[in-house]
Formats: C-alpha cells, structure tokens, sequence
C-alpha cells in the first residue's frame, strides 16, 4: 500500500515495525554543523584463546570514552574479556572483494595446502 | 585500494553475481546506487525505531511494581539502546554520517516504526509488547540475519538474540498477572485488546499494495513478503494466547485446514496511514521528547568534547 500523500511505499523489513522505503531522504554523505566525534572500530576477544573479532563501531570523544561505549553497547551480556578499540581513520584495508587482484598471488599456489601431497594410507598420523 | 578500473556494467555483473552465489555484499564493494540508498532508508529508520522505541516502556521505569521487575525493564530499554547503535553503526558504512541520520529523524524526513506512536497505559503494556510487538519485531528480524548487506545482517543476529530475552520477559510478565487476580487478568486483556491491531500493521500493508517488494527481494534484502510475515506470525501467537488465557480481538480469527493456517482480519490500514502521516496518538509527544533529550544533551557532548581536547593537549 502506498501512502497517497508521498507515495510511499512501507515494508516490513524496517526490522521492528513497517518504515517507508520511498520518498525519504538518505542524506548527502556530508558533516553536519556540529562537528562529529571521531568513529572508532570495535574488536571483541570472546574468550580467553580466541582472536579478537570485529564486532562494530561506534563514535566517541577520545579513546578512553570509545573503551567505555565499547563496553556498553557490545558486552552487556559477557560477550568479551578484552576489547581493542582503533580509530577507523587508523586502518589500511583492502578491497574485500575476494577476486580483487590484490589476493590473486595466494590463488594459484595449491602446493600451500596439505591436502596437494599424496600420502598412502598406511602411513599413520600425518 | 582499487588495483583496478573496471566498467561500470562490468561491476554491475559482479555484484549480481555475488548477490546470485548468495554470498553478501560488504561495505568496500561497488553497488547500484538504489541497492545502497534503500539500506540506508532501511536501516536507518530501522534505527531511528529502536530509539524512539525506548520511549513507551521507559516511561514505566521509575514506576514497576518491583525491583525485579525495574532491573529487567531497565535491561530491556538499554538493549533497545544498544540495537540503534548497533544499526547506525551499519548505517554508516553505507556512506553516511551518525549526525547526518539523527538531523533526518529529528526534523521528521526519516520516520521510525507507528509502532512507538501508542501509549502505554497500564504496566500490562510491558508484558504485551514484549509479547506481541517484540515477537512480530523477531519475526522480521530473524530473516534479515540472512539479508544481503554483511553489515546489517550481522547487526541482525545481535539483535535476535537480545530480542528473545525481550520476548520471554513480556510473555513471563503477563503469565504472572495472569495467575493474580481478576482486575490483573481483565488489565492483561485490555492491554492485548490495544496492542493487537497496531503489531500486525508493524509488518506493513497488503502485498497487492507493495509494488517495490520484488525489486527489495531480487537484492535479498528482503526475504519473505509482509503477508507471509504477519501469517508467521498469527500463527505463532494464537497458541501463546491460548496458553495465556486470553482472546485475541478478532472475530475473524480461525484456523483453516485447508491451507494449514489461521485465517484472520485485516487491521485498519487508514490508522497505519495517519500513524505514518504524523498523525497517531503519540507521534508530537515522541518527537517532541526525543528532541529535547538530543538538546538538553548537547552541553554533555561540548564537555566531552572540550575534556578529550584538553587531554589531548596535554600530551602532546
């Protein structure tokens, strides 16, 4: 249905409760007036023995404060025991398209991987 | 790092491609423009719902009849919290900017769930709409974990998990009420009676009436349609009432063997309407609120502000 006002059209998908997904507005991509804090990356170490994993971001005033935001808003419920938090202007990244040349050298070389050797079958533990 | 120039129809394939192998799309990669544009409508909004949504329980906050009672609603509204931030997050890999998406909600041009735009007038409202409008929320949102746009998705599963303790607390809450005395039992009913209608419009009006549907699922953006959704959960929530003791307010409701459902009523789309014209119970008082809150805060964010610069000087 589509609201004959605008002609809107909502769908379900606004997640908690129907949203309309035309004729609003996605913004410029611009700053604001008010100048924004600056966006930090947010890792997450689950458990002792595991990696720390991204889990999102979040804007803070300094690192002490994107620390304590951190903690708030992704381990309320002992989701972590360590958190890193890294200012998002910080990271060099690389395109994450897997066919980007930039992975291509790691593509051809299947020598790399255990599975290219031949091993008879009664030849244990290997 | 773009290594490479490609052609522009040339990346259109490759996304489509991508989209085909239903792997996700990830922030960095090239996408169509109304790809990027109607996430960003989604989940902003999907956002902007979340916080507004924090509005109607925390009104209760200073008044729940127990401590128990203040320490899970206090838990559930600062999740409500949590969930913006955790979609503005996603939001903001698309292009835009946090300050940017709260000036659109507050002048009005992003709009968030009618949901939000009812009162809560009884304790009961606590129990029903983690009940019934935390529920219709799990059942749009447990697809979305699926949805194409990495970021949202895996804002989603967060989300899903956190919903479902919003969901039990609801449904614990009126199974209490339920077992104490006439006037709670009636209080509990009164409260399904107004929050029935308004969360079956939380999935949007009819198909027939939603011509952009096959263009948001041929993005795998969405994946079930409104209907199917509001049909999953009708037939979720019957057997819920029925352990809960209660009536579901619509004489139309029946179960269909035939086509293994329950049949049901249509809610008043001309209330959905004006809800998302502006003109619902509540929507002058949420903005209004909301507004204020974002003012009375801005002395808040000067002094962090001023403190990180002033820490900031004196180390270097």
């Amino acid at each position: 249905m589509t609201d004959r006002t605008s002609g809107r059209e909502l769908s379900a998908e606004g997640g908690h409760g129907a949203v309309p997904l035309q004729g609003v507005p996605t913004g410029q991509g611009v700053q604001a007036p008010e100048p924004e804090w600056p966006l930090y990356e947010v890792f997450v170490r689950g458990k002792r023995g595991l990696n720390h994993v991204h889990v999102g971001s979040l804007h803070a005033a300094d690192d002490r404060m994107a620390l304590l935001h951190a903690r708030d808003v992704y381990t309320r419920r002992n989701e972590g025991v360590s958190i890193w938090v890294v200012r998002a202007d910080a990271i060099t990244a690389s395109s994450p398209d897997e066919k980007d040349p930039m992975f291509a050298p790691s593509g051809d070389k299947v020598y790399r991987h255990p599975t290219f050797y031949d091993i008879p079958d009664n030849v244990p533990h290997m | 790092m773009t290594l490479t120039q490609a052609a522009p129809d040339e990346l259109e394939a490759h996304f489509e491609a991508t989209l085909a192998r239903h792997e996700r799309i990830e922030p960095r990669d090239w996408m169509p423009e109304g790809y990027r544009r109607t996430l960003v409508r989604q989940i902003a909004q999907h956002a902007h719902s979340e916080i507004i949504g924090m509005q109607p329980e925390g009104n209760w906050i200073t008044r729940a009849p127990s401590l128990r009672r203040k320490a899970i609603l206090l838990a559930k509204v600062q999740d409500e919290a949590g969930h913006g931030l955790y979609l503005y997050s996603a939001a903001e890999t698309l292009g835009v900017s946090r300050l940017e998406l709260t000036e659109l909600l507050l002048a009005g041009k992003q709009k968030y769930s009618s949901i939000f735009n009812y009162p809560t007038l009884s304790y009961a409202d606590v129990g029903t709409i983690g009940w019934l409008v935390d529920g219709a929320a799990i059942c749009n949102q447990v697809p979305l974990c699926r949805t194409s746009y990495g970021p949202y998705g895996r804002a989603m599963i967060r989300v899903c998990k956190e919903e479902s303790f919003h969901q039990r607390q609801g449904y614990e809450l009126l199974a209490t009420m339920m077992r104490g005395t006439d006037e709670q039992r009636a209080m509990v009913q009164e409260s399904v009676d107004r929050f029935w209608w308004p969360a079956l419009m939380m999935f949007g009006p009819p198909d027939d009436a939603s011509p952009n549907t096959a263009q948001s699922m041929a993005w795998g953006i969405k994946r079930h349609t409104n209907d199917e959704l509001r049909q999953k959960f009708v037939d979720m929530s019957v057997p819920q009432a029925e352990a809960l003791g209660v009536t579901l307010p619509d004489p139309a409701l029946a179960w269909n063997e035939e086509r293994g459902h329950y049949d049901f009523g249509q809610p008043d789309w001309e209330e959905f309407m004006e809800g998302v014209r502006g003109n619902g119970p509540c929507n002058a008082q949420r903005m209004a609120h909301r507004r204020r809150a974002h003012e009375d805060g801005a002395w808040v964010r000067e002094a962090a502000t001023a403190y990180a610069a002033q820490v900031r000087d004196a180390v270097s």
